[in-house]
């Protein structure tokens, strides 16, 4: 009984976090400029990840695994959002700008992005 | 399902390396090269090379990325345009590209236990190895000590492209000032980079040396270790500007663990000689052959360890101080 209720937890938690890195995916292809993008793409950083490291903990049950699990759960949420402020840290610095303007531009801000 | 996910992996390695070659942009292409090489630590982990899969990850998305964006940091970023021999290149690419196609044809099956790879010597290690090493990891067994001659022959691989790249840029031009590599000060002024990589840099040393010593049970070794190592540090260069990094390990210190790397390699063979086995063969190491070639794949492993680690940080000084000369 409750290793089928840690199942389905475990597969709703597999699926929205795989739902969060496909909705995160199309926003990197089809927002229309670079800092909408990769607010679309942090958010496979952070919530998919989340979502699919505790739905993998709760497959692996109490074992070394889950404790690996949770070692590279937080290396990735301590890089991945440095990662996306690292990069749009280098591209203010670089010149472009978080304009509503840019979207007129998408064109030129597509092939900087 | 593997078979699915190895096919997509194999998919997607294709895409990039087209990408590769049509991106004209070659910083566009070095990133792109990165992640043809995670996409490989993929594949080989699908096929169950740990192993290769930890040092394709260190070596080719980690530390080669640097090294290559080094290179480029001294070049022009956009690649030059050629006009003419397309047709010749083409030729020899598409009779290559058939050659191969034509090869695999005779390929056995994948994991298919009958092929020539599996009936040859693989059989005796796996089955010997417990015997004579002792250890879980027979890829650690056969690298360090069934085919010694060919790491050694890695490691002084490794060793002379060392010099050979300190050789090539290590040659000061002639209106050198005094060192400006202090004032290159890396992210100095960027606070959360700075914060996060300071407190993953001691995390990603203490897992390199867990990958050195834990190679005789799991996926791991020297060549993993070194690389680890290496980013580590390098990733402590891009924080901290290079000088402070030279200030931690210095140059001298570099040069040791290349040349101390492959000399503790070189020199196990030799003491084995002088007690009386074969050349690396350390079953002579100590009264008990078994604890002996244990003994003898510590000290080689970290042998291949120290000279990986000095070659690559080497190799990336060598292209750090070229830029921070005007």
């Amino acid at each position: 009984m409750i290793d089928i209720a840690i199942d389905i937890v475990s597969w709703v938690l597999l699926t929205l976090g795989g739902a969060c890195v496909l909705i995160g995916g199309v926003g990197a292809l089809r927002l229309p400029n670079f800092y909408t993008r990769i607010h679309a793409a942090s958010l496979t950083d952070t919530m998919a990840t989340i979502l699919i490291f505790v739905g993998m903990m709760l497959q692996a049950g109490l074992s070394l695994a889950t404790l690996k699990l949770a070692a590279i759960m937080l290396f990735l949420l301590l890089t991945g959002p440095t990662a996306t402020y690292a990069l749009a840290n280098a591209a203010l610095l670089s010149g472009l700008k978080p304009d509503a303007d840019t979207i007129v531009g998408k064109n030129r801000a597509d092939a900087r992005g | 399902m593997i078979f699915v996910f190895a096919l997509f992996l194999l998919t997607l390695l294709v895409i990039t390396a087209i990408a590769i070659v049509r991106s004209e942009n070659l910083f566009v292409s070095v990133m792109l090269t990165s992640i043809f090489s995670l996409l490989m630590a993929a594949n080989f982990f699908i096929l169950d090379a740990a192993d290769v899969a930890l040092t394709e990850a260190a070596v080719g998305a980690g530390i080669t990325t640097v090294i290559f964006l080094s290179a480029l940091a001294l070049t022009a970023e956009r690649e030059k345009r050629r006009a003419g021999g397309q047709l010749v290149a083409l030729g020899a690419v598409g009779i290559l590209a058939a050659l191969i196609i034509y090869a695999t044809f005779d390929k056995p099956r994948l994991g298919d236990p009958e092929a020539p790879v599996h009936q040859h010597v693989a059989p005796w290690y796996l089955e010997k190895t417990p015997e004579y090493i002792d250890i879980p990891n027979v890829v650690t067994a056969i690298l360090s000590s069934y085919r010694g001659y060919d790491t050694l022959g890695e490691v002084f691989v490794v060793f002379t492209a060392c010099i050979g790249v300190l050789f090539i840029l290590g040659v000061k031009p002639p209106e050198q000032p005094a060192d400006r590599t202090a004032e290159s000060g890396g992210l100095r002024h960027h606070l959360i980079p700075q914060v996060v990589g300071r407190l993953l840099v001691p995390f990603i040393v203490l897992f390199g040396l867990y990958t050195q010593f834990h190679g005789e049970y799991g996926p791991g070794g020297g060549f993993q270790a070194g690389a680890i190592i290496a980013t580590g540090v390098i990733l402590y260069a891009l924080l901290e500007g290079e000088g402070e990094a030279l200030r931690a390990v210095p140059r001298s210190v570099l040069l040791g663990l290349v040349v101390g790397g492959a000399l503790l390699f070189g020199g196990v063979g030799i003491v084995c000689m002088l007690m009386g086995g074969a050349f690396l063969d350390y079953s002579v190491l100590s009264a008990d052959p078994v604890w002996g070639q244990q003994l003898g794949i510590i000290i080689i492993e970290a042998g291949v360890g120290m000279a990986v680690c000095g070659a690559l940080l080497s190799i990336f000084h060598a292209f750090a101080a070229r830029q921070s000369q005007p």
